[in-house]
């Protein structure tokens, strides 16, 4: 099991342990320090790369961009890194092309981004202290203001945790080779532009340079040769923690399937429906005909085979209280897709127990219309007759929880409780 | 014979004399292993927006609470009993000041100092520093991160949003950068 992210940072509040802080603060002290000593708090070598004078800014990001792209990949590649756990800025492209465009005219009116313009601050610039005294007003309008289009900030362009390779549909190692040879394109033609628009002598750069760059064509070589695990690998080598009597005890996936940890009551499920805290989410895993035929409230039809496409909406919802619940007929076809989504690290995963058929013979028993088949049913398949597809409007498809007294063994038990990004992103 | 005066050392804070900046590739070597670690150790990358964003959102919520709980963007920050300042992206900013302090002063650049193009006043050029900072940080919470938290970090991990985003931000700039061109040169 993959030793990275540190568990500390993943299952745990930050509260629980003070030490994160410092880690934070470190990281961003060499964050602070490493942008001073490039350049990066002073405006007027930020501004000229928008002029093709001294391209710093393009080949500082792109390099810090590369080699952390290289490094986390191989990390994920040799097993120490689990990369669906690493925060990924999900995609929300409406406003992440707005946005983009206003922060870029910020960018060369303003001479600084935030992060650069705390650095100039820090060393006394006057023109960096005002960019953040602006910035803070910035980020204070935007408080004021987005409730007035606060849905299409929130629904527009979403896709999730959605990376290049998803969108592309290319294995990682490709897409790594790709940006590290795009990067070195760029700083080759920006080379170029600095000659033409800089009067910058070439000859005086360093030739360790060309030696940088092959090292790191070599590193994205061994990613796309390598590979990067499969959910079989992950899912083999994967321990999830309960608690069991009060004890942290830890078990494969398997231990949980076939001791029936996972196997929610249908009681349970629509209590856990009615809890404002909680935010269920419902995956139907059955043939769109059964889905049509009836369903849950509120649960969504992903045939099996379509459930990896999902992964970066799961991905990306909030893990310290969502819980994915899966249902087929019974139980097979759910179990089978709670392995998938198990093994790609999505938190809190339950599977309906008994599945829809058992939801039916306790809340659809009153029902007239919901008849069980005359002969038993093959496994996972629907064992009751509907008169017509009506889908969720059966009074079984949305259940009053006061009206039901069920006995059962709670079996949801949160994961984690931390979010990467901790509402905001940076 | 006469040989031309040697130029002035620069001085920092202290008397530090300055000292040039890192190479370009040298620095993004640098910025890429602290980012790294970042995300190897805590999972979440760099950040500057978001940082600046609670310290707002603390801020207001000791002014005017009653606010806080009104509005839901601020609610997620701020609301109830929780304080927008625990959070990874404060300890970041603050490290962040720091480290660019600390590196400012051993290296001679610590001065108080506008930069600024030749041709435009001090005034001209800190009104713009204003205006830039509210339209960036207004770009950033919208497009949910700056340049540290989406194009560097969403960068690296293979965003396709920040990637997108990033195209945005230079297009942005480029696309305005000749109109501002007597400010900077």
């Amino acid at each position: 099991m993959p030793i990275f992210p540190l568990p500390q940072f993943v299952t745990q509040a930050l509260s629980e342990n003070w030490w994160t802080y410092l880690v934070f603060g470190l990281i961003g002290f060499g964050f602070g320090y490493v942008l001073e000593i490039s350049g990066f708090g002073n405006s007027k070598k930020l501004a000229a790369q928008f002029y093709f004078k001294d391209l710093t800014v393009l080949k500082v990001m792109f390099t810090a961009i590369v080699t952390a792209m290289v490094l986390l990949f191989l990390s994920s590649a040799v097993g120490i890194l689990d990369f669906n756990l690493v925060y990924v800025p999900e995609t929300y492209l409406s406003s992440g092309i707005v946005g983009g465009l206003i922060m870029g005219v910020g960018f060369i009116v303003g001479g600084f981004c935030p992060g650069t313009s705390l650095v100039s601050a820090s060393t006394g610039k006057i023109d960096g202290i005002v960019f953040v005294l602006g910035a803070i007003t910035g980020v204070w309008a935007f408080g004021e203001t987005v409730d007035g289009f606060w849905q299409w900030w929130n629904t527009s362009g979403y896709f999730g945790r959605l990376t290049l390779m998803d969108a592309f549909h290319l294995p990682t190692g490709v897409v790594v080779l790709l940006v590290v040879l795009m990067a070195l394109f760029m700083f080759w033609g920006g080379e170029k532009l600095e000659a033409i628009f800089g009067k910058k002598d070439l000859s005086k750069e360093p030739k360790l340079r060309v030696v940088g760059a092959g090292v790191l064509v070599l590193l994205a070589l061994a990613v796309l040769v390598i590979g990067q695990p499969t959910a079989a690998d992950k899912y083999a080598n994967l321990t999830i923690t309960r608690t069991v009597e009060d004890e942290k005890v830890a078990f494969t996936p398997g231990q949980l399937l076939t001791n029936r940890l996972v196997q929610v009551h249908p009681g349970e499920l629509l209590a856990s429906l009615a809890d404002q805290k909680l935010n269920i989410v419902m995956i139907d895993v059955r043939s769109e005909a059964d889905y049509n035929l009836f369903h849950i409230r509120g649960a969504q039809n992903i045939p099996l085979a379509d459930l990896e496409t999902v992964l970066p909406f799961l991905l990306s919802q909030p893990p310290t209280n969502t819980v994915v619940v899966l249902m087929s007929n019974d139980e097979t076809a759910a179990s089978d897709a709670w392995k998938v989504l198990v093994a790609n690290s999505v938190p809190n995963v339950y599977i309906l127990e008994g599945g829809v058929n058992n939801w039916l013979s306790i809340f659809g028993a009153d029902e007239a219309d919901i008849t069980p088949t005359p002969v038993p049913p093959a496994d996972d398949a629907l064992a009751y007759t509907f008169p017509s597809a009506l889908g969720d409007r059966y009074e079984a498809a949305d259940p009053e929880p006061e009206a039901w007294e069920l006995e059962y063994t709670p079996k949801i038990q949160l994961q984690r409780q931390r979010g990467p990004s901790g509402g905001g992103c940076g | 014979m006469t040989t031309a005066a040697p130029e002035k050392p620069r001085k920092g804070l202290f008397g530090i004399r300055e000292k040039p900046y890192v190479h370009p590739y040298v620095g993004g070597v640098l910025l890429g292993i602290v980012l790294f670690l970042a995300f190897l150790i805590t999972r979440n990358g760099l950040g500057a927006s978001g940082g600046l964003n609670r310290l707002v959102a603390s801020v207001e919520d000791i002014i005017v609470p009653g606010h806080i709980d009104q509005t839901p963007y601020l609610l997620k920050l701020a609301g109830g009993l929780k304080n927008p300042l625990d959070d990874w992206s404060v300890p970041v900013i603050i490290g962040a000041f720091a480290g660019g302090a600390i590196a400012g002063l051993l290296n001679g650049r610590s001065k108080f100092e506008v930069n600024k193009g030749p041709h435009i006043s001090n005034r001209t050029r800190l009104v713009m520093a204003f205006v830039g900072g509210v339209f960036f940080a207004y770009g950033a919470r919208m497009a949910r991160g700056c340049t540290s938290g989406q194009a560097l970090s969403g960068g690296a991990t293979l965003s396709a949003g920040s990637w997108a985003l990033m195209m945005m931000i230079f297009a942005g700039a480029y696309g305005v950068a000749y109109f501002v061109r007597k400010m900077w040169n």
